[in-house]
């Protein structure tokens, strides 16, 4: 053999491989504080998905706040799936341009949440106002920053969370209500999304504590340094389940079904688990949560299934039209 | 036969150029406009009012035409002035500052919004002179007239509330009364002056009864494209008003509010009846302004 036929034969293996290795881009459209974590996640799957079948992965990002993210897929954004901050935005996939089959969140395990988030207090170091649990936010004097629960899925979570507390403190729904009212009378400015909050509340130096997502929290402690907030865990939280589902009509279209699926089953192996943890979402396999246990610190957790009857009731009867959140700003 | 006699223009083909005007018009403006109608006819008319008329809704169109009559009247008076020192005095950096009032047109509202937002705010450049003071000269008012709830009115600071409002939409109204006002004052003379001054008239006289005259339809024009603009006001204005619904929303984001809850009909709703709001407003200014001019005949 001489030296001819071998780079003749290396150059045709090569164009060979070359053309049986796809390159694959899909587009993942998420809210607003997994940026960090997807920019890790992505840069493994295409590692794994490169040593699994060979195909060249590319995934690009799409970050906003949740409805708005949602709103834009059901105006026609290639979104190949979609990882939002709520099942309502999710649903409405379904409920405005049946994008997805309605039993979406079956498809995959613990209702297609590979992660869980819960809902904590930011407040300024050495929290001068004493705050250690949701009673202390409706206290006279002191300032509560929190988005708007119409525009921000996150806001949402932080509300029910509040009402979750009251509910279980003070025993009727009257009461929890009376609760909410008196922390929102707390609260001088709602902005639009979970990003803008805590941006008011860091760099505007407005409210004595942020209500916020646990790993929003964990980030602007490692953004802004330990050295000028705390996070603070009530003694009652909810159990934020950010869910994510393909978006069929998309993939069938771009012929992307099957990677788009290994992209969401791969959140549930132990690498993209740790993923999760390192980036101060709660993992939902057990061994490795324990291992993340000394970050994330123990409280009582309620679901939305068991205290509000799932998401469409829960949005239906506080956050629509009309609903407890209008009646508590009504004069 | 006598020759026609056709005026001449630069733009060939009088044709031509208006069915290209309508085309544009249409293309660009009308169209998406009538969707705006269209999406609303196949509501009820029960489901149109529950929407345009709720109380949350009805204070937020208070606010936004309210807060935006206030900065558009505002830009009028301090516009002037500001034109008028351009056109009239040479100074060292006049270009600059010339150049400088059209920074707002530039600006991503975004930008303006986040930028204003940390000046005004307590901790911020101004913020931190200007809202102690602001504070207690509301508490002032308060003591004086103690019958009007001025806390509610003119707001408890100046960021994240109602005066951060009208800062923002005074900030991008500016230039339109600028630059509407600044030819009408190149074109009038100073000699008109000097021939009032001749004839017995002091200053007042002469600003009152010689130069207003003559550049009030170009302030109205300047007043109403600050007050249109500061209505449709979005990005700039979400960043510093605080958002309390019922007192420092405006209705832009009761739109988008509704759009994030997927209710595109109620969104549409609020929408058109700004949309007829703004138009008879801007078509009583065009009236106001067209019975000014004949007063200002020389």
């Amino acid at each position: 053999m001489n030296f001819k036929t071998l780079v003749l034969a290396a150059l045709a293996v090569a164009a060979a491989s070359a053309a049986t290795a796809k390159s694959i881009e899909l587009l993942n459209v998420s809210y607003d504080p997994t940026r960090e974590l997807y920019v890790d996640y992505n840069a493994a799957f295409a590692k794994y998905w490169k040593a699994k079948t060979g195909d060249d992965v590319v995934v690009k990002q799409s970050h906003g706040g949740s409805g708005k993210q949602a709103r834009s897929i059901i105006d026609g954004l290639q979104a190949d799936v979609a990882t939002l901050a709520l099942a309502a935005d999710i649903d409405a996939l379904y409920d405005n341009a049946k994008l997805l089959p309605a039993d979406w969140q079956k498809r995959l395990p613990n209702n297609s949440t590979p992660y869980t988030s819960t809902i904590v207090f930011l407040v300024r170091k050495g929290n001068p106002k004493g705050i250690k649990d949701w009673n202390d936010l409706v206290k006279p004097g002191v300032s509560v920053v929190t988005p708007n629960p119409k525009t921000s899925g996150g806001a949402r979570w932080n509300y029910l969370a509040a009402w979750a507390y009251a509910k279980h403190r003070y025993g009727s729904d009257s009461a929890a209500q009376k609760f909410v009212a008196a922390l929102y009378k707390n609260v001088p400015v709602l902005d639009s999304g979970a990003r803008g909050s805590t941006t008011t509340f860091v760099q505007r130096a407005i409210g004595d504590v942020a209500i916020s997502w646990e790993n929003e929290a964990f980030l602007a402690l490692k953004e802004f340094g330990a050295d000028k907030f705390e996070v603070i865990v009530p003694s009652l939280s909810i159990l934020a389940e950010p869910p994510v589902a393909v978006v069929d009509k998309v993939v069938k279209k771009k012929g992307t079904a099957d990677v788009a699926k290994a992209y969401l089953e791969y959140l549930y192996s132990d690498e993209g688990q740790e993923i999760a943890g390192r980036n101060f979402y709660r993992p939902r396999n057990a061994a490795i949560a324990a291992k993340y246990a000394s970050v994330f610190p123990q409280l009582q957790l309620v679901t939305i299934d068991a205290e509000f009857g799932g998401w469409t009731t829960a949005q239906k009867a506080h956050f629509a039209e009309g609903g407890v959140f209008d009646q508590i700003y009504a004069k | 036969m006598a020759p026609t006699i056709r005026p001449r223009s630069v733009l060939p083909g009088f044709g031509l150029s208006l069915g290209f005007t309508l085309a544009y018009l249409g293309l660009i403006v009308l169209i998406p406009l009538s969707a705006a109608f269209l999406k609303i006819a196949g509501m009820s008319w029960h489901d149109f009012v529950a929407a345009v008329a709720s109380p949350r809704v009805v204070a937020s169109y208070r606010l936004s035409f309210g807060v935006s009559l206030a900065a558009a009247l505002v830009n009028a008076f301090f516009g002037f002035i500001v034109a008028w020192v351009l056109v009239r005095y040479t100074f060292p950096g006049r270009r600059i500052v010339d150049a400088l009032v059209d920074l707002p047109f530039a600006l991503p509202t975004a930008v303006a919004g986040i930028a204003l937002t940390a000046i005004y705010a307590k901790n911020g450049w101004v913020g931190q002179w200007l809202d102690p003071l602001w504070v207690r000269g509301v508490g002032r008012l308060a003591a004086f007239v103690p019958w009007i709830d001025w806390k509610s009115w003119l707001g408890g600071t100046i960021a994240f509330d109602r005066p951060g409002i009208f800062i923002a939409l005074t900030f991008i109204g500016l230039p339109f009364v600028v630059r509407t006002l600044q030819p009408v004052l190149i074109e009038l003379e100073p000699e008109l002056e000097e021939a009032a001054a001749t004839l017995g008239a002091n200053r007042w006289q002469t600003m009152t009864r010689v130069i207003l005259p003559e550049v009030f339809p170009a302030m109205l024009t300047g007043f109403a494209l600050a007050f249109a603009r500061a209505i449709g006001e979005y990005g700039s204005v979400v960043f510093i008003a605080g958002n309390q619904p019922a007192h420092s929303e405006i209705t832009p984001l009761i739109i988008i509010t509704k759009l994030e809850q997927y209710d595109y009909r109620g969104a549409t709703a609020v929408a058109v009846v700004m949309l007829v709001a703004s138009f008879f407003l801007l078509f009583a200014i065009n009236l106001l302004q067209k019975w000014s001019r004949r007063f200002s005949a020389v």
